[in-house]
C-alpha cells in the first residue's frame, strides 16, 4: 500500500507542504531573483511603505525589506536545518545505543538527558552562545544540542520496545553483530515516528534560531536575519509597521506550514497515535 | 413462535482507499429465543463483520444493506441511530475477543461494572453495587467483593474475561454476542468458561450467537452452527447433524482439521484444507470454495450454488452435497510420511541440566540500594533431553516458564544456574558467545507471527541471512537456495520480494520455519507456534514441521499449552507446573493414566470436539500462582483436584517411577 497516496488525502498538510516548498525555493532561488542587494542602502527611501518599488517597504536605512526577508530565509533554512539533522544524527545514535545496551549506561544517560530537558531551550542557548560566542557553527550545535535529548528519547522508547520483538532474537540466533541490529533491524522500524519527531523539532529550530536572533545572539547583522529584523523594527513599529510585520509573518506561516506538514506526517506514517 | 432474530439477505461492503469489499454476502439467520448457535469460519470469512453487521455496529465506511433484520419485531435495518443506542448493551450485548483490552486499566472493577448499570438501567448507587454483585455471583466469580475493589491487573485473564460476560449480562440481554471470547486464553481457563457459558445457558434464557474459528470449542454448548466461507454461510444445521454428517465439504475440513488425541499412535500428519481463505476482492463466477475443494467439479466453477435444505433444518450450499463423505472417511488428503526407523539405542543431542532462571522483580535503582530483593524464579530446575530426530514436547499453562526455558536454551536468556550440552559440547550461555557451528545447530521458531519477521525486510532477505552468516554460502548460490526453501515450506517462490505485511499469519510462520532451517539446524526450538494460528492452518505447519523432520532428521523441542498438538508431534512429553517439571516420559505414557493430577487436568481441558461427549471434568480452581510466592509442600496444591492434605502441604512430593522411565513429581501412590 502505497502512503503517498494518502498523504494528498490530507488536505490540510498537504496546503502546510505547498507553503513550505514555496519558502524552500525562495530560499534556493530568491536572493537571485530580489530586486535589490540586501545591504543596499538608499537613505533617501528611509521607511517607505509598501509600493511596487518596495513590495515590503524599505527600513530605518532605507533598505528593502522584501530582499532582506527573502536573503534571510536561507539564514534561518541552513541554521534549522541543519541544527535538526544534527540533532536527529546523535540523538538516534544516543537513543538507540542506550536503549540496546540497557543498564548503567543507559541509566547515566537518559539521567543526562533529563538534565539538558529540564533547562528551558532559549536559556540554554543564551548561556552557551554568550559563552562561546556566536556564529553560524555554534549557532547550529547549539541548535542540535538542544533538541538531542528529545529525540533520543523517542528513539529509545521505540528500540526499548522493539530489541524484544522476536526478529531481533533470530537476528542474534544466526550471529549478527551489534551494530547490524541495532541498524538493520531495529532502526528501520523507528524510522516513522522519528521522522515526524524531526519535522517537528524543525519548526521549534525555526523558532529559537529566530528568537537568538532577536536578541542578538544569531546572524550578525549586516547579514539579514528574521529575528533581527524584527528586533531592529521595534524602535520603528508605528512610523513602519511593515519592517516588523513581513519577517514576523514569514516566521509564522513558515512554523505553521511546518507544523501542518508534521501533523499529516503523523497521522499517514503513525496510524492509531493520536491525531486521528 | 416468532424467533428473536430473523436475518433476510443481509449484505456488508467496506469501501477503502483500495476500492469495495464485499464482506458478508447475502446471509439468511434465525435465532430463536434461548438457543445458542456456533458462527464458524478461519479468519477473514466475515463472521464478525456478520454479528456486527446485525447490530450496525461497524465503522462508517461499511455499507449494510438487505432485506430486513429484525430483532424481537424490529426492524434493525432502518432504525434511527438513537433508538440503536438504547438497544446496545440493554437488548444485545457484546463479549470480545481480548479480554485484556475490554476492561479500562485505570478503574476498579467494580466502578465500571456499576457504571453499566447505572447507564443501562439507570440504577442508583447502591442498587448498581447490588446488580454487580448479584451479576458476578452469577459468572460464579470468586469473592466478588474483594475483585469489585481491584483492577483489572490484578485479575487473570479468566477472571476478567468473567468480568466481561458480567458486564454483558447486566441487562438481562435478549441476545448475547460472544466473538471468539476463549481465543486468547489458555486452554484450562478456556475450559471453565467454557464451563460458565454452559452452566448460563440453562440459566439465562437469552439467545447466544457465538463466533469462533475452531470448531471443537462449540461442540457442547450450541444448539446450531452456521458455518461461514468468505462472506457466505456454507452450511447450518443441528450441532449432531454438522458433527456428525457434515454435507459441506468446507466444514468436513474444519472437522478434520481439530488436533484429535490418538493416544500414543505413532507420530502422524494431520489433515488440512489446502490453500487459504481468498481475498474478499476477488469475485468467483462459481462457489468460493471451488479454488480449495477436493470434490469441486466444472459445475462448481461456473454457477453459485444456493443454500438448499438437505435435511429438515439443515441446509448446505454444495452443489454435490450427497457425495460429501462421512467424517470417519473424511476428504482432505493426509499426506503421507515416510519415517525412517533407525531403531536402536537414540543418542542423545541436546542436554539441558538444572536450568534456573531467577529475575528480580523490578530493575533500576532499587538493585543498587537493596542489594537483597526477593527474587522471581521463573524456572526451577528443569531437566530436558532431546534425542537426535526425536521430539520432546514441553507443556503448561502460560506463565509455567516454558517459554524462559525455550530462552534459556537458545541462548537468548542466561540462566542463574544449569548447564546446557549440545553433542556432549558445553553450549555458552548467552548467544554472543557461540561458535558459528554451535549457532547453525540450533534455531528457534517463535509464537508471534506479527513479530517474528521484522515488517521491513522482504521474505528474501529474511532466509538469506542465515544462509550467508551460517552456511557461509555466496549470494548467488544463497538466493537459489532460497527458492528451494521457500518451495520446502510450501510458499511460491513470488514471494521472494514480498513484505511481512502482505503474509498470512499462517504463511508468516511458514517463512519461519523456512528460516530456522535454512541455517541447516540439528535442533529447532518451536516456542508455541501454533498459538495465534487458525485451526485449518494449525494442521498445516504442523505437517510442515513433520515433513521436514521426516528429511532432515531434526530434533525439535516443541513448546505449546495444547496437549493434543504436543501429542501428534512428540516423542518424548514433559509436563511444567510454575517452573518445575511434575511429569515426564515417553509421549504415549504421560498421557495414559496414571497420570499426575495437573496432566489429568490439562487433559481433560482439551475441548471434545463430539456434541455427544460424555461429561467428565477435571478443572483447576484458580489461577496459577504467582513464582514471586511459590507454594509450599507440592507446589501444585492450592489446585489440585486429588489434595490429599497436610503432606502435600508440608513437604515436596517425591519422583515417582512409572514404566519406561515415566515419572511423576506427586505424593500420591498408584
Amino acid at each position: 500500500m502505497s502512503r503517498v497516496p494518502r498523504l494528498s488525502k490530507e488536505p490540510v498538510a498537504f496546503a502546510g507542504a505547498v507553503v513550505f516548498v514555496f519558502f524552500l525555493l525562495m530560499a534556493v532561488v530568491g536572493p537571485l531573483l530580489v530586486p535589490y542587494e540586501y545591504t543596499e542602502l538608499v537613505p533617501a527611501d528611509r521607511l517607505v511603505g509598501p509600493s511596487a518599488d518596495h513590495f515590503f517597504g524599505t527600513d530605518q536605512l532605507g533598505r528593502d525589506v522584501f530582499s532582506r526577508v527573502v536573503v534571510g530565509s536561507r539564514n534561518i533554512f541552513f541554521l534549522a536545518g541543519s541544527g535538526t539533522l544534527l540533532a536527529l544524527l546523535l540523538g538516534t545514535s544516543v537513543g538507540l545505543f542506550s536503549a540496546y545496551y540497557g543498564g548503567f549506561l543507559d541509566e547515566i544517560i537518559t539521567r543526562l538527558l533529563d538534565v539538558l530537558l529540564s533547562i528551558p531551550p532559549l536559556l540554554l542557548g543564551l548561556v552557551l552562545l554568550g559563552t562561546v560566542g556566536s556564529s553560524k557553527m555554534n549557532l547550529v550545535m547549539v541548535v542540535a544540542l538542544l533538541y538531542l535529548p528529545s529525540i533520543a528519547r523517542v528513539v529509545r522508547s521505540m528500540v526499548l520496545d522493539l530489541k524484544t520483538r522476536e526478529f531481533v532474537d533470530a537476528a542474534r540466533l544466526r550471529g549478527e553483530g551489534d551494530l547490524y541490529i541495532m541498524f538493520r533491524e531495529i532502526l528501520p522500524s523507528a524510522v516513522p515516528p522519528l521522522l515526524v519527531e524531526g519535522s517537528i523539532r524543525f519548526a521549534y529550530s525555526i523558532f529559537l534560531v529566530a528568537s537568538l536572533g532577536f536578541l542578538g545572539l544569531g546572524v550578525q547583522p549586516p547579514s539579514p536575519d528574521w529575528g533581527l529584523q524584527i528586533n531592529e523594527a521595534r524602535n520603528y513599529f508605528r512610523q513602519a509597521p511593515w519592517m516588523l510585520l513581513f519577517p514576523a509573518g514569514a516566521i509564522s506561516t513558515l512554523v505553521v506550514s511546518v507544523n501542518l506538514m508534521s501533523d499529516g506526517l503523523r497521522r499517514v506514517l503513525v496510524p492509531g497515535q493520536g491525531g486521528g | 413462535m416468532r424467533p428473536l432474530l430473523e436475518v433476510k439477505d443481509l449484505n456488508v461492503v467496506y469501501t477503502t482507499d483500495e476500492g469495495q469489499t464485499h464482506a458478508v454476502k447475502g446471509v439468511d439467520l434465525t435465532l430463536d429465543r434461548g438457543e445458542v448457535m456456533g458462527l464458524v469460519g478461519e479468519s477473514g470469512s466475515g463472521k464478525s463483520t456478520l454479528a456486527l453487521g446485525i447490530l450496525r455496529y461497524l465503522p462508517r465506511n461499511a455499507e449494510i444493506s438487505g432485506e430486513a433484520v429484525r430483532l424481537d419485531g424490529l426492524d434493525l435495518l432502518t432504525l434511527p441511530r438513537r433508538r440503536l443506542r438504547e438497544i446496545w448493551g440493554t437488548r444485545v450485548s457484546m463479549v470480545y475477543q481480548n479480554p485484556s483490552t475490554a476492561l479500562n486499566p485505570s478503574l476498579r472493577v467494580g466502578r465500571q461494572l456499576e457504571e453499566v448499570a447505572r447507564f443501562h438501567l439507570g440504577a442508583s448507587g447502591g442498587e448498581a453495587e447490588h446488580r454487580v454483585l448479584g451479576v458476578l455471583h452469577r459468572v460464579q466469580m470468586p469473592d466478588p467483593p474483594s475483585v469489585m475493589a481491584r483492577y483489572p491487573h490484578q485479575l487473570s485473564g479468566g477472571m476478567v474475561q468473567r468480568c466481561v460476560i458480567a458486564m454483558a449480562l447486566m441487562a438481562d440481554p435478549d441476545l448475547l454476542i460472544l466473538d471468539e471470547p476463549t481465543t486468547a486464553l489458555d486452554v484450562t481457563t478456556q475450559a471453565v468458561v467454557l464451563d460458565l457459558l454452559a452452566d448460563l445457558k440453562q440459566e439465562i434464557g437469552a439467545s447466544i450467537l457465538y463466533i469462533t474459528h475452531d470448531l471443537g470449542v462449540v461442540a457442547g454448548l450450541c444448539d446450531r452452527i452456521g458455518v461461514m466461507y468468505s462472506g457466505r454461510l456454507v452450511e447450518k444445521g443441528p450441532v449432531d447433524r454438522i458433527y456428525d454428517r457434515p454435507r459441506h465439504p468446507y466444514t468436513l475440513g474444519l472437522l478434520a482439521c481439530i488436533p484429535r488425541f490418538t493416544r500414543g499412535r505413532e507420530r502422524h500428519t494431520l489433515p488440512e484444507i489446502p490453500g487459504s481463505i481468498p481475498r474478499p476482492e476477488v469475485r468467483l463466477a462459481g462457489c468460493v470454495f471451488a479454488p480449495r475443494c477436493p470434490m469441486a467439479a466444472e459445475l462448481c466453477g461456473a454457477r453459485l450454488p444456493g443454500l438448499r435444505e438437505v435435511s429438515p433444518g439443515h441446509d448446505s450450499a454444495c452443489f454435490f452435497w450427497e457425495d460429501v463423505p462421512s467424517p470417519e472417511i473424511g476428504l482432505h488428503p493426509v499426506p503421507e510420511l515416510k519415517w525412517e526407523d533407525k531403531g536402536g539405542r537414540v543418542k542423545e543431542l541436546l542436554e539441558a541440566e538444572g536450568l534456573v532462571k531467577d529475575y528480580e522483580p523490578s530493575s533500576g535503582w532499587g538493585s543498587v540500594f537493596w542489594r537483597h530483593r526477593k527474587m522471581l524464579r521463573a524456572v526451577d530446575g528443569v531437566d530436558v533431553a532431546v534425542g537426535e530426530g526425536r521430539t520432546f514436547g514441553l507443556v503448561g499453562e502460560s506463565g509455567c516458564g516454558k517459554t524462559t526455558t525455550a530462552r534459556l536454551i537458545a541462548g537468548l536468556a542466561t540462566p542463574t544456574a544449569g548447564q546446557i550440552r549440545m553433542e556432549g559440547e558445553d553450549l555458552q550461555a548467552w548467544v554472543g558467545g557461540r561458535s558459528r557451528s554451535q549457532l547453525q545447530n540450533l534455531q528457534m521458531v517463535f509464537q508471534n507471527p506479527e513479530a517474528t519477521l521484522n515488517p521491513y525486510r522482504t521474505v528474501g532477505q529474511a532466509l538469506l541471512r542465515p544462509l550467508l552468516l551460517l552456511r557461509g554460502m555466496r549470494r548467488k548460490a544463497a538466493a537459489e537456495t532460497v527458492l528451494d526453501l521457500l518451495e520446502a515450506a510450501d510458499l511460491p517462490q513470488s514471494y521472494f520480494p514480498r513484505l511481512p505485511g502482505e503474509l498470512s499469519g499462517g504463511e508468516k510462520q511458514r517463512v519461519a520455519v523456512a528460516r530456522a532451517f535454512a541455517a541447516g539446524p540439528k535442533l529447532v526450538v518451536a516456542d508455541e507456534p501454533l498459538s495465534s494460528l487458525d485451526v485449518s492452518v494449525q494442521g498445516r505447519l504442523v505437517n510442515l514441521l513433520l515433513r521436514l523432520q521426516a528429511a532432515e532428521g531434526t530434533s525439535y523441542l516443541f513448546i505449546s499449552h495444547d496437549l493434543a498438538v504436543v501429542e501428534h508431534l512428540s516423542d518424548e512429553i514433559a509436563v511444567m507446573y510454575l517452573g518445575k517439571v511434575v511429569e515426564r516420559g515417553p509421549a504415549g505414557r504421560v498421557l495414559r493414566p496414571p497420570y499426575h493430577p495437573y496432566t489429568e487436568a490439562l487433559l481433560s481441558a482439551v475441548p471434545d470436539p463430539d456434541p455427544a461427549a460424555a461429561d467428565v471434568r477435571v478443572r483447576l480452581k484458580g489461577s496459577v500462582p504467582s513464582p514471586l510466592d511459590i507454594p509450599t509442600g507440592c507446589r501444585f496444591h492450592p489446585r489440585c483436584p486429588r489434595f490429599l492434605g497436610d503432606l502435600c502441604v508440608e513437604s515436596e512430593p517425591p519422583w515417582r517411577d512409572g514404566e519406561e522411565g515415566h515419572r511423576i513429581l506427586c505424593h500420591i501412590t498408584w
